[in-house]
């Protein structure tokens, strides 16, 4: 398969922050990825709807609320439903507690990225780690 | 010597200077070529009078308290009284936000400032499906007017001023509020705070929007009348440029979106009918203290001044207090670091300073631990702590706005009135600012500052101490502070003791009652207060007004 690498780049639950999931978007978009910006308040259910029918590599999800132990997993676990899981990296960013992140990486999050995270470490996290050869 | 004489010996005395300079540029260059802002505004080596040729001191600053304000809004500034110390506090149950309330008035804080969790914030009850793993989190819970009496337990709402971080359900939690101090005995007239209720920038950057633009703007509107006449001390908006400042914009663009969207609440209310002077005097603003200390003093001067020109001269205000800017002012959230924390304390102060040099009404200083968490009790003391060594100990506080005259804040506020102006006028072209809104245009716009702020960052072209320069290696931080995840259970069970002791029928009848005035141009203020007394729930409420007006469509921007 040859074809640039698709992320959805997504906003789980009510939190309203998105400078971090704009930014990391464009750079993504920069390095030559075609990214998908799925806007504000998604539920975990429209994020793995989109993920599916856009057919996308990576899904970034990106939260600040403090509602991350509770909306990540259920991206994931529904992903496992849909038999997508296999095919699709799962990321997390945004202020979310170190302590809260091998937790995270248990229930299926390949990395979390937290303030202060240069963009090209992302870039180079998802180009190292894509489940699905490009 | 008459003083264009003088100009000229200065002009030509600085032609030799800049030679001289020049030559010793190419033996002792300077640390960088281009010298900017921390909004990317070029800087000059130097500063002269030269700069302010043009400059009338009457017209473009006048005297403190008088027109243009540009000096301050009051006479003798905090020779008076001090800024109102502000800190923006609220999380898991009402219970445990009412302690931190108490601690903080133990500690000398003088006005309180209500943080809401995203359920509330959005018009949902805690039992809702959306609202799983959100309660509680980002800010206090509420319910219904019995969770707001617990909220302001034992705090007499004579005596202290509440400000509230809401928006689409100002009304609601505005009601709320009325309610309780109604039980304590206080009337409106007596009641004393702020609801930010700016929904344009939820569209722009914040996005705790529930209804349409124009159901949205009417309940505005309807709240500016009902407070003019039954709460008459209420601030009824705070027109917020922090969040824009917080999504990535620069300072010009924090002042021109911010005026924009206080240009559109001003047409629509005098659209329904209102008399400026009948309702500006109360609208007040809401700003970002970023790090760049004198560009930010120059931006809050500029904003001033601005909006006194507009007032009076766009839409005729007569009443001096309708041509003021008040501004509560934050501390940015966006410049503190993940990275070695306690750098933070530094940058907040150097930040506090801004917003007391730029002659802010009140403040909320962020505590060092805010990239990482909500703030835990001590770092909340350090950050009010802030507050108090630069009132007291600093001696900034003790002339009017000390930094006036200095040519490079003079230029700089000149500059970034001119380009805020420009930008002003582009959005009015466009047909004010919803209409800029709709279209993406300032959503992109300050996107692009964003991404550019970041790009620089990336290139090592804006340091960032401890983050791009002078790293260290770190361990995880400690103690911080974490909401029992048993708070929305906690929440679900007084909801639904609630729906068993309350009157259901009095419930569904104000609800159908508020439901059938919506339909109509009624003011729906009293509407939802009474539905609110008989406890009806704020997602009750919001959700019957969903039913009649709709719900906002993002336009995703780029």
């Amino acid at each position: 398969m040859d074809r640039p690498i698709r992320v959805l780049v997504a906003k789980p639950g009510l939190d309203g922050h998105d400078r971090g999931a704009k930014v990391i978007a464009r750079a993504l978009r920069d390095a030559g990825m075609e990214v998908i910006y799925t806007g504000l308040r998604l539920t975990p259910e429209q994020i793995v709807q989109a993920a599916i029918q856009e057919d996308v590599d990576v899904v970034a999800l990106s939260i600040l609320s403090g509602a991350h132990g509770h909306l990540l997993p259920k991206v994931v676990n529904l992903l496992k439903q849909e038999d997508a899981y296999d095919e699709i990296l799962v990321l997390g960013g945004g202020v979310i507690p170190e302590e809260d992140i091998p937790g995270l990486k248990e229930k299926g999050i390949a990395e979390v990225f937290t303030p202060g995270t240069p963009t090209t470490v992302t870039i180079d996290f998802i180009q190292n780690n894509l489940k699905r050869k490009q | 010597m008459a003083d264009n004489e003088k100009m000229d010996a200065l002009r030509k005395k600085r032609q030799q200077w800049d030679e001289k300079t020049a030559k010793s540029l190419q033996k002792f260059p300077e640390r960088k070529e281009k010298f900017t802002t921390g909004s990317n505004e070029p800087v000059e080596r130097l500063y002269t009078p030269l700069d302010l040729e043009d400059f009338d001191y009457e017209a473009q600053l006048g005297l403190p308290g008088e027109y243009p304000y540009t000096r301050g809004v009051q006479p003798t500034m905090y020779r008076g009284r001090f800024w109102t110390m502000r800190q923006y506090a609220g999380f898991a149950t009402a219970e445990e936000s009412n302690k931190r309330y108490k601690y903080l008035l133990d500690a000398g804080q003088t006005g309180l400032s209500v943080a809401f969790d995203l359920p509330t914030q959005i018009g949902y009850d805690s039992d809702h499906a959306l609202s799983e793993g959100e309660v509680g989190k980002v800010g206090v819970a509420i319910d219904s007017l019995k969770d707001m009496e617990i909220l302001f337990d034992g705090i007499p709402l004579d005596k202290v001023s509440t400000s509230m971080t809401i928006n689409a359900p100002a009304s609601v939690l505005l009601a709320m509020y009325i309610a309780v101090a109604e039980k304590q005995g206080v009337s409106p007239d007596q009641l004393r705070g702020t609801i930010q209720n700016d929904i344009l920038k939820e569209y722009i950057a914040r996005g705790t929007y529930i209804f349409p633009v124009e159901p949205s703007m009417r309940l505005i509107t309807n709240i500016f009348e009902y407070c003019s006449k039954e709460v008459p001390q209420w601030n009824t908006i705070s027109i917020s440029g922090y969040h824009i400042r917080e999504a990535g914009s620069s300072a010009v663009q924090e002042v021109a979106f911010t005026l924009a969207d206080g240009m559109a609440y001003v047409e629509a209310a005098i659209e329904t009918g209102l008399e400026v002077d009948s309702f500006a005097p109360r609208l007040s603003f809401f700003f970002n203290a970023h790090n760049d200390l004198l560009e930010e003093v120059a931006k809050f001067r500029a904003a001033r001044r601005i909006w006194a020109k507009l007032m009076k001269e766009k839409y005729g205000a007569k009443n001096p207090k309708s041509m003021m800017l008040k501004f509560h002012t934050q501390t940015a959230g966006s410049t503190l670091t993940a990275q070695q924390p306690d750098n933070n304390v530094v940058r907040v102060a150097i930040q506090t300073l801004a917003a007391v040099l730029g002659g802010t009404q009140s403040l909320h200083t962020n505590s060092k631990d805010e990239a990482l968490a909500l703030p835990t009790e001590d770092s909340v003391r350090v950050a009010l702590r802030t507050q108090q060594i630069v009132a007291h100990e600093s001696g900034v506080a003790e002339t009017v706005d000390p930094l006036a005259g200095s040519y490079y804040v003079e230029s700089l506020t000149n500059k970034i009135e001119e380009e805020a102006m420009a930008y002003i006028n582009r959005i009015s072209e466009m047909g004010g600012a919803p209409a800029a809104i709709e279209k993406g245009y300032i959503q992109k716009e300050i996107m692009d500052s964003a991404y550019e702020y970041q790009k620089q960052i990336e290139k090592n072209e804006r340091i960032i101490v401890g983050l791009n320069k002078f790293q260290v290696k770190e361990g995880a931080p400690k103690g911080l502070l974490r909401v029992d995840p048993s708070v929305g259970e906690m929440q679900e069970k007084k909801l639904e003791l609630l729906r068993q002791e309350r009157d259901n029928q009095t419930v569904t009848e104000k609800l159908a009652t508020l439901k059938e005035a919506a339909g109509t141009d009624a003011n729906l203020m009293p509407y939802i207060l009474d539905a609110v007394k008989a406890y009806a729930t704020l997602g009750e409420i919001c959700g019957t007004l969903r039913d009649v007006f709709g719900e906002y469509q993002q336009s995703v921007v780029l």
